[in-house]
């Protein structure tokens, strides 16, 4: 496994924001993450590809402390953030989840709550209560990131849902970097989507990695193939292979991951 | 005709077995009358009409039930209406506004009751609503999934205890516990007020108020724990994701999604407080007059009904208590009325 950290280390040139270090993840008795290392170099777009119910979304949702709201999850091994522990005990899952951001495989706007509000979610979290002015160029801003404001600008008030999914997944990724989180994590988030919106969130990513440090979960191979830097294969809980993207996709060291991408199974 | 065809089609049924015949016989039996139910039953075989007719009985039943709730409804209005008209000719529109209720000189005025009718089923609501909704927030939110299921039946079963149990025990437990520690206490730190001056009886409209909170906070629980429930999982983890914790997710997602059916509930578990009878009269005190404290007795319009209707000797007594019943019957139309023209204006337009 060091030996294909360092391949991904050496291909981003870059240094590493986020480590998961010897993890496993459970659901009761079933593992559904085998002993992984990866690392996740800031700046860089991450992809986790492999086939249905091979743990990509679990392992994604392990990164900011999301697989243990489920009952009977549990985990093993650590999460290095800026080579800190964030399994370690005295560390607060919620203020873990302020800095590593998540964007869900099906759009959640908040239906109670409109637009701008929707974005301006996170911002009311942490007690201090913004000043109008304040607050309303952190929405402009975070919508601008995500490349909504010119569609929603005049409807601000209305209500998040009363958007097309492609602008509520767009609302969701505007939504999570209105906190500022240092880690974008993304759970498919264009399998809900059609194929133009797919595209405006594909664009986003080459815009938002030189911000953020993304990890983008993916089932479309295409997909991790256009818009990673860096992807890991993922197959049966285990980590297969880890590598600069082109590389695992026209030379995969592994023969699992060369019958995944010629699309032998999966 | 019906009969005919559940005769022909249960011989070509007959042999058939499995679940699905036993579906569909049980469609038909449920659909059909009772004589063909008889009759499938003595041949032992699975009656299977033809899914046209079977569409066409369903369609006839639906209709026929519907048209049937209207009808009681409208005879109901009606009955009341004509019963009472001896009455309301006799006193008019002050009927709803005279005081005096004298059997004696025939002298009946309604005020009273309305008044104690409202104020006890306000005070039940304002105590039922904020206990229902932290306990039905509790249960869906934060308890441990082992704790929730044994604490919801129990709550559950307090719904299933008869109303004439809760007045027994309201009269001989709640009333003295009210008389000797609750009231003196309200009265001592919040005496300046009107509502909790005056003269301890124990019995009386705040602690009728009580027995009717506690007799109606199971619906509240019970209602705003499935609404809650039935929020999406996906919400939470949208709001956990952000760095909430667990309270603050349940306040900015759980509840204004779960509000209007926390709404509903209260307007259901009120409906139940106008119009419950025999625990309030056991525990208001049966006086009917109108006091700023609400440690005086009063009386409800259901319990005058109860306690007076045996004794009504003449035909204008008679016909006021039915007007009452008229009035009791407005009463829950409207407040049911105004909680849906609520629902619609305040909480429709964030749904789209």
């Amino acid at each position: 496994m060091t030996e294909q950290e360092e391949r991904g280390r050496r291909a981003s040139g870059m240094s590493d924001k986020l480590a998961a270090r010897h993890f496993s993840a459970y659901f009761g008795q079933l593992r559904a993450i085998h002993d992984v290392n990866l690392t996740f170099p800031a700046n860089v777009v991450t992809a986790i590809i492999g086939p249905s119910g091979c743990g990509k979304s679990t392992l994604v949702r392990c990164l900011n402390r999301m697989h243990e709201v489920v009952p009977g999850a549990r985990t093993e091994g650590e999460v290095l953030l800026d080579g800190e522990d964030i399994y370690a005990p005295e560390i607060d899952p919620v203020q873990v989840r302020r800095r590593i951001g998540m964007v869900f495989q099906k759009p959640t706007p908040f239906p109670t709550m409109s637009i701008e509000d929707n974005v301006s979610a996170g911002l009311r979290l942490n007690g201090a209560a913004l000043k109008r002015p304040e607050r309303d160029r952190i929405v402009e801003r975070s919508l601008r990131q995500a490349a909504l404001w010119e569609e929603v600008k005049d409807r601000l008030r209305r209500p998040g849902a009363s958007l097309s999914g492609g602008q509520q997944q767009r609302l969701c990724v505007a939504r999570a970097l209105a906190v500022e989180p240092e880690v974008l994590l993304m759970d498919e988030p264009c399998s809900a989507l059609d194929p133009i919106s797919t595209a405006r969130i594909e664009e986003l990513l080459f815009e938002l990695k030189a911000r953020y440090t993304i990890v983008l979960v993916t089932h479309n191979m295409q997909q991790a193939a256009r818009t990673a830097d860096l992807t890991a294969f993922l197959y049966g809980g285990d980590l297969i292979e880890f590598g600069n993207t082109r590389q695992i996709f026209t030379t995969p060291a592994r023969r699992e991951t060369e019958d995944y991408i010629t699309g032998r199974f999966g | 005709m019906k009969d005919s065809m559940a005769k022909a089609d249960s011989g070509s049924a007959s042999g058939e077995v499995g679940p699905a015949g036993a579906a569909g016989g049980g469609e038909a039996v449920a659909a059909a009358a009772p004589g063909d139910l008889a009759k499938a039953a003595e041949l032992g075989a699975r009656v299977k009409l033809p899914v046209a007719a079977r569409g066409k009985i369903f369609e006839w039943a639906v209709y026929g039930a519907t048209g049937a709730c209207i009808a009681i409804i409208a005879g109901l209005f009606i009955e009341l209406l004509a019963n009472s008209w001896l009455s309301i000719s006799t006193f008019g529109l002050s009927f709803l506004w005279t005081s005096e209720w004298n059997p004696v000189t025939n002298q009946f005025g309604a005020l009273p009751f309305i008044y104690g009718t409202i104020v006890s089923s306000a005070i039940a609501i304002l105590l039922a609503s904020i206990t229902g909704v932290m306990a039905g927030a509790f249960l869906a939110e934060f308890s441990p999934p082992r704790l929730a299921e044994p604490l919801s039946f129990v709550i559950e079963l307090l719904a299933a205890v008869p109303s004439v149990v809760y007045g027994l025990w309201g009269l001989f437990v709640l009333g003295p516990v009210m008389r000797d520690y609750i009231e003196p206490f309200l009265q001592r730190y919040f005496g300046f007020l009107p509502i909790f001056a005056g003269t301890i009886y124990g019995v009386g409209m705040l602690t009728a108020g009580v027995i009717l909170a506690i007799m109606i906070v199971p619906t509240v629980t019970a209602i705003s724990r499935d609404v809650m429930r039935a929020v999406p999982n996906s919400q939470r983890e949208a709001i956990w994701a952000l760095g909430a914790n667990r309270w603050q997710g349940f306040r900015m997602v759980v509840l204004p999604i779960a509000r209007p059916g926390i709404f509903a509930a209260c307007i259901l578990a009120l409906g139940r407080a106008l119009g419950e009878t025999i625990a309030t009269t056991m525990v208001i005190g049966n006086r009917p007059a109108i006091a700023a404290s609400l440690f005086a007795p009063g009386y409800t319009i259901s319990s005058v009904i109860a306690n007076e209707f045996t004794e009504a000797t003449s035909q204008v007594y008679l016909s006021a208590l039915l007007e009452l019943g008229l009035l009791l019957f407005i009463i829950s139309v409207i407040v049911n009325g105004l909680a849906r023209l609520l629902l619609w204006t305040i909480f429709r337009p964030m749904e789209s």
